[in-house]
């Protein structure tokens, strides 16, 4: 299967998986798909070359927002939608965390729509995981940004009449630099997907489409579900050729100004017309276009899909500070509280 | 004529310039504070603006005025009433001539005094002098903007350049007229211009021109003589609220050691801390200039839970997006100051008119029971103390801190004797020592009961905390109904034991008698001088007790309730300090005076408020 041809075969740095587990009994939901991404991120911290204390997971509101308190790392469960700047603040104070944001699509694109994007602007290195089920599941089954146009929810029981939001639509829009996509049962792609992100400099965000199982099961059924999914998924990966499908026999082509889906051997399309996926690339264009692409059209892409190096917000920051600091006249409080303009009374 | 027989000596005198809010009055009004401050005198000043950027042109709306008090005694106000008004325009002259001492000296621009600007104005006949009933003042029509052309004919200028420096005209006259020497004010130019000569050349130019039109027309009678101020030896510097304040904070990030983290997101009238902060780069300091309020304040928490000293800074409608995150910092027991530069509310309200409506507001304005520490500053410059102090409590105590100032303090100023750092104490925030064994996230010191700060990146020490409730030493969420109240109540407790370190509340004037003014914040300056005032005049047997320490209240404070019969507690409100105090003590009968306007008190109405209530006790 082409999304296991890679697998972590770096040594373990760090502390185990199982020294990344908090004392704390996990209660989500049996059958949730947020156990499977867990499984996958406390399998990629040891290979992180990390310290445990040097890990920050931090969250907003929601069930996916539990996550900080199972883990054996610092934690910080925020309040709703705000976990990204409580993240940003934590990074920017101390750049040598690893700061990771585990969200929701309700927590990150609804109240927290304004933080995220302004983060992913800025380029604070956080990683930013969203959990995205399409659903608000803590508060009982209402629609989400993310939610499908027509979903029928508890607070639209006729539809939804309202366009949702694609993650990687609206974050490579912000000048997102890393966004990769993937499924919450794909341990090995998360896996490698996790380490990739916390190698890039700069706000990464990873969106996974999650299953809910009590309030919206089988959402992402259509591209997930193990008889096809090799037909309607294609894992891109950074220097390889855009080839999918269960008999490897598909593949993507840029034609004029859109990608087109074609079969390898008819109409004469050979390997070697396929795009080769550069993740790299600072215009956005093809990212854009590969994050877009859906079912039925097209398959949906997974794996990394843009990563471009950029300079972070935090380091720029220090080398300003820096900077200023060698041009200062003040060597303490007293210095500047005699600045500037003073007088003497006798 | 000899100019030295006309010379009136003055203990202390009030100026007031007022012009269109382009017209640059609030750096006239700074220069001559400046000015003044340089040559010794004690000053006070009060800037008074729209908060339109351009309000339409020549309109009561659009008038912009900077009022400076200052005097060779102790000044404590920017004064109720000027002895002189600069007016630039007829809107100028209609919107500030009620504020003029009678008898006083009023400078006109008689060149915008046209039909048209007239009308603008709002006069109705082309006498503004009859028809405002004007005739008792020494109105002085200068040809301002006629002069200024003048003096700048030769020099190349474009029209707009040559119009924006009428106003150092107008300064050049008040310089003449209280003898003030030109020298500071031309050095500003050339500091300010370094790069531009031609507009250093024209503004030194202008501001002599208006300097010997005064000495020639003679029509500046009497002038005024002001001996330098009686005041305390020391270095001196002039500050205002907002600047003081930052440097409080700067003040506080050395003396604990931690790196200084403002998250904040501009409003008036609190933003020149963020952007004096922001200048401070030098000093290590990290301003994070967030997409909005509640992201300004989860930005600071977030860096206070990685161990830096974290600031947010706002006014009253930036408060309220703050208040979800202000209980996720009470919960989490994290330092974090919020300073709240108050204004006129609600809503939107009055953004750059002072007030003192948010009181309320920061003792409770958020969901469920969320005791934090409350502190006011009552001067420009005692701001510095105060941040620094709300800086020490909150990462001694682990515990949000909100310090209140407003508007008036923030862009008000003041000269100040400059302190030694090495006068003020170190802080001690309650970080876990490394290789701690047996530590619990919430377990607290027996004292203060502050939990130990356990910084993220610490090793040993990886722990969770958030907004669900928790347990009380392991920290992990608990919703056990018993744990939960022992909870509420640690955390309230939390807040009021911070009484220790409060000092005692000082009466000022009488100790005990018949009646003690109460105020808090900005209204200090006004307040003694009405008391002083009272005293000297009526001999009353009056006090004033002004609170920086709100919650918890001074531990004396009933004390010193007791010693007065009457309690009168003024405020820019309609009676929350009062309502607050009546809760915390409740045996006292409380009267109370108000005033919402969206101006600071001034000292005459609070005289006269208090001799009514006095004669009542005296002779009723």
């Amino acid at each position: 299967m082409a999304e296991n041809t890679k697998y972590i075969d770096t040594k373990e740095t760090s502390p185990s998986p199982k020294d990344f587990k908090s004392d704390q009994e996990v209660r989500w939901c049996p059958g949730c798909g947020n156990h499977a991404i867990m499984n996958a991120i406390q399998k990629a911290l040891p290979h992180m070359g990390i310290p445990r204390e040097k890990f920050a997971f931090i969250s907003g509101i929601g069930c996916s927002s539990r996550f900080p308190y199972y883990m054996n790392t610092y934690g910080f469960h925020g309040i709703h939608g705000r976990a990204t700047a409580i993240a940003s603040g934590t990074k920017t104070a101390n750049p040598d965390l690893s700061v990771w944001q585990i969200t929701g699509d309700g927590d990150s694109m609804a109240i927290g729509g304004n933080h995220l994007i302004h983060a992913v602007r800025r380029n604070v290195d956080i990683n930013i995981v969203i959990f995205n089920n399409e659903i608000y599941g803590l508060t009982k089954g209402q629609y989400s940004p993310t939610s499908k146009l027509g979903a029928k929810t508890k607070s639209s029981p006729y539809g939804t009449i309202e366009n949702p939001f694609h993650p990687g639509e609206l974050i490579i829009g912000a000048q997102g630099r890393f966004f990769a996509r993937s499924v919450d049962t794909n341990m090995n792609l998360n896996q490698e997907i996790f380490l990739e992100a916390e190698k890039h400099k700069g706000t990464s965000v990873v969106e996974i489409a999650q299953n809910c199982v009590i309030y919206n099961d089988k959402t992402h059924a259509e591209i997930t579900n193990k008889k096809y999914k090799e037909d309607r998924q294609i894992v891109l990966r950074h220097g390889e050729p855009m080839i999918f499908g269960k008999n490897r026999d598909k593949g993507i082509v840029l034609e004029g100004l859109k990608l087109k889906v074609v079969e390898l051997g008819k109409d004469g399309y050979t390997e070697d017309d396929l795009l080769v996926h550069d993740a790299t690339l600072k215009d956005p264009g093809i990212h854009l276009m590969l994050a877009n692409m859906q079912y039925p059209n097209y398959p949906v892409a997974v794996g990394v899909i843009r990563a471009v190096k950029d300079e972070t917000y935090e380091r720029k920051l220090e080398n300003q500070i820096r900077q200023v600091k060698e041009q200062s006249e003040f060597g303490c409080v007293d210095d500047l509280l005699h600045s500037g303009n003073t007088w003497e009374v006798k | 004529m000899d100019k030295k027989q006309d010379v009136i000596e003055r203990e202390e005198v009030v100026v007031r310039f007022a012009g269109d809010s382009g017209d640059g009055m609030q750096l006239t009004g700074t220069l001559f504070s400046d000015t003044s401050a340089f040559l010794g005198n004690d000053l006070s000043t009060f800037p008074d603006y729209p908060s339109e950027i351009r309000a339409p042109q020549g309109t009561i709306g659009g008038v912009s005025g900077f009022q400076v008090h200052f005097g060779h005694r102790q000044v404590n106000t920017p004064g109720d009433y000027a002895d002189v008004l600069v007016a630039m325009n007829p809107a100028a002259l209609k919107a500030n001539a009620k504020w003029v001492k009678s008898g006083g000296t009023i400078i006109l621009d008689e060149d915008s005094f046209t039909p048209r600007g007239l009308k603008k104005a709002g006069y109705e006949t082309n006498d503004p002098i009859k028809e405002d009933h004007l005739e008792e003042f020494n109105i002085i029509k200068a040809p301002i903007t006629t002069l200024t052309k003048e003096a700048l004919k030769n020099l190349d200028l474009d029209q707009k350049s040559i119009l924006r420096s009428k106003n150092m005209f107008a300064l050049g006259m008040v310089y003449w007229l209280f003898e003030r020497p030109l020298k500071y004010t031309e050095q500003f130019f050339e500091r300010k211009f370094e790069n531009q000569p031609k507009i250093i050349e024209a503004n030194k130019r202008v501001l002599e021109a208006g300097y010997h039109y005064a000495e020639t027309v003679e029509l500046l009678t009497p002038t005024y003589k002001i001996s330098p101020a009686e005041i305390e030896k020391g270095t001196y510097r002039n500050i205002d609220g907002n600047k003081a304040t930052a440097w409080g904070l700067i003040a506080a990030s050395e003396k604990s050691d931690l790196e200084l983290f403002c998250g904040s997101y501009p409003i008036t009238p609190a933003s020149e801390i963020l952007h004096e902060l922001a200048l401070r780069r030098d000093f290590g300091v990290k301003t994070f200039q967030a997409e909005d309020e509640i992201a300004g304040i989860c930005t600071a928490l977030g860096a206070s839970f990685a161990g830096s000293l974290a600031v947010t800074t706002t006014s009253g409608p930036g408060l309220a997006l703050k208040s979800e995150a202000i209980g996720l910092a009470i919960m989490t027991e994290l330092p974090i100051i919020i300073v709240d530069v108050q204004r006129g509310g609600p809503s939107t309200g009055l953004p750059t008119k002072p007030e003192q409506s948010d009181l309320t507001q920061a003792l409770y304005g958020r969901n469920g029971e969320s005791p934090l520490v409350v502190l006011a500053a009552t001067t420009p410059s005692n701001c510095f103390h105060y941040a620094f102090t709300a800086a020490k409590i909150a990462l001694e105590h682990m515990v949000p801190v909100i310090l209140l100032t407003d508007g008036f303090l923030a862009n008000g100023s003041e000269p100040w004797k400059i302190p030694q750092m090495s006068d003020y104490p170190n802080i001690k925030p309650p970080i876990v020592p490394r290789g701690e064994k047996e530590w619990m996230p919430y377990a607290r010191d027996p004292e203060k009961l502050a939990r130990t700060w356990a910084i993220a990146g610490t090793p040993g020490y990886e722990h969770r905390i958030g907004g669900l409730e928790k347990d009380e030493l392991t920290g992990s969420v608990s919703h056990d109904p018993q744990n939960h109240e022992k909870m509420v109540y640690l955390r309230e407790e939390k807040v009021n034991r911070v009484v220790r370190d409060v000092p005692n509340q000082q009466v000022e004037g009488s100790q005990e008698g018949d009646l003690l003014l109460v105020g808090w914040g900005g209204t200090y300056g006004h307040l003694k001088t009405a008391l002083d005032e009272l005293r000297k005049e009526e001999a009353l047997k009056i006090g004033l007790a002004q609170f920086n320490y709100i919650k918890p209240l001074p531990a004396n404070t009933g004390d010193i309730f007791n010693r007065f019969d009457k309690i009168l507690v003024c405020e820019l409100n309609r009676g929350q300090f009062m309502d607050y105090l009546r809760m915390n003590h409740p045996k006292f009968n409380y009267l109370k005076y108000n005033k919402i306007q969206g101006q600071p008190f001034t000292t005459i109405e609070i005289k006269e408020h208090v001799k009514k209530l006095v004669e009542v006790n005296h002779y009723g």
